[in-house]
């Protein structure tokens, strides 16, 4: 048999760090974002074992400060996208405020690493939730729509054939077609 | 989780396409290296291979002798080692049956071969883009589902 799983991705991250910094009696805060405070510098064994621990879930030390920036801008996005209330912001000024940097510094840095403008990749994370939220919910366009304050459906819509090249019904019968095969082959 | 280099395989018959698709990606500003083969079969015995490097991702052209990159992508996905790589179709088929068959069986990216080099430059530089978040980015790889 088959079981869908869906995971909270904040949780899951939390849970699973608490455990390794604990399992290797690191004293330790997380900032969320990425950050993890220690509460004193890791000797160069410590550091090691703590890589060694992290690699086997993909979790990266990043050595080079742009590239950690990079990935608090990407976690910071996510955030903001899964708060309703932040939801309604202008993307510009929620990093600013929240990584303390001007726009146009985390922009440039953004572009430079992804090749992506931060903008685009808001729509990119923008439609990958549309995207899931159509295939592990039952919830309908409208409410989909509603629940990521796009203006309308059909905005929405508009969105996510413009970034995928696929319309949403088209996308949503590849993805029952791919359920059903997982299925059969069972 | 900087990437240094995408590493892309492309199995396609025609060799001026082959040609096209590297002067397109040397143009493109993401760092990459491009490895080809001329049929599905060379795609297949080299992924088959011990230690052959895997790749970020694989382009397959639809109409290929020997082996057509329908049947490649069916091999692929049933190889547990390969079955999370993404796939892009590649091809000059525009059939809605063609598209919706390589959707179902697990393609994420569907490409129209592009009449024009220009073209052609634009749409390896979107799909590059796309799939280096897809690499470094918290993404959903079982939504990840692109026609281009």
């Amino acid at each position: 048999m088959k079981l869908y799983l869906k995971y909270d991705h904040a949780k899951t991250y939390k849970a699973l760090l608490t455990e390794q910094f604990e399992a290797l009696a690191l004293g330790f805060t997380l900032h969320g974002l990425g950050e993890v405070e220690l509460s004193k510098p890791l000797s160069s064994v410590e550091r090691e074992s703590l890589t060694k621990a992290l690699q086997r879930y993909g979790i990266e030390i990043i050595a080079d400060q742009k590239t950690a920036l990079v990935q608090r801008i990407k976690e910071a996005i996510h955030e903001m996208l899964h708060d309703e209330q932040a939801n309604l912001l202008k993307v510009s000024a929620y990093l600013a405020d929240k990584l303390a940097y001007s726009y146009a510094y985390l922009s440039t840095i953004f572009s430079e690493a992804t090749y992506m403008s931060i903008e685009n990749f808001v729509i990119l994370k923008k439609v990958d939730r549309v995207k899931s939220l159509m295939a592990n919910t039952d919830l309908t366009l409208t409410e989909i729509a509603f629940k990521l304050n796009y203006s309308s459906v059909a905005h929405l819509s508009g969105q996510f054939k413009k970034t995928t090249g696929l319309t949403p019904s088209a996308f949503q019968k590849i993805i029952a077609r791919r359920k059903s095969l997982n299925l059969n082959t069972l | 989780m900087a990437l240094e280099k995408l590493i892309l395989f492309l199995a396609d018959d025609d060799e001026d396409d082959r040609l096209m698709f590297q002067e397109a990606i040397d143009e493109v500003k993401i760092q990459t290296e491009l490895i080809t083969f001329h049929n599905g079969k060379a795609l297949m015995d080299a992924l088959a291979k011990k230690d052959c490097r895997q790749p970020h991702m694989i382009f397959l052209d639809l109409n290929m002798p020997v082996k057509n990159g329908m049947q490649c992508l069916k091999e692929i996905k049933m190889m547990p080692a390969l079955a999370d790589l993404p796939i892009a179709i590649y091809s000059t088929s525009s059939s809605e049956e063609d598209i919706d068959a390589t959707f179902h069986h697990g393609a994420n990216i569907y490409i129209n071969k592009p009449n024009t080099f220009g073209q052609l430059k634009q749409v390896v530089e979107k799909v590059l883009q796309l799939n280096w978040q897809y690499q470094t980015s918290n993404l959903n790889r079982d939504t990840f589902l692109f026609r281009i």
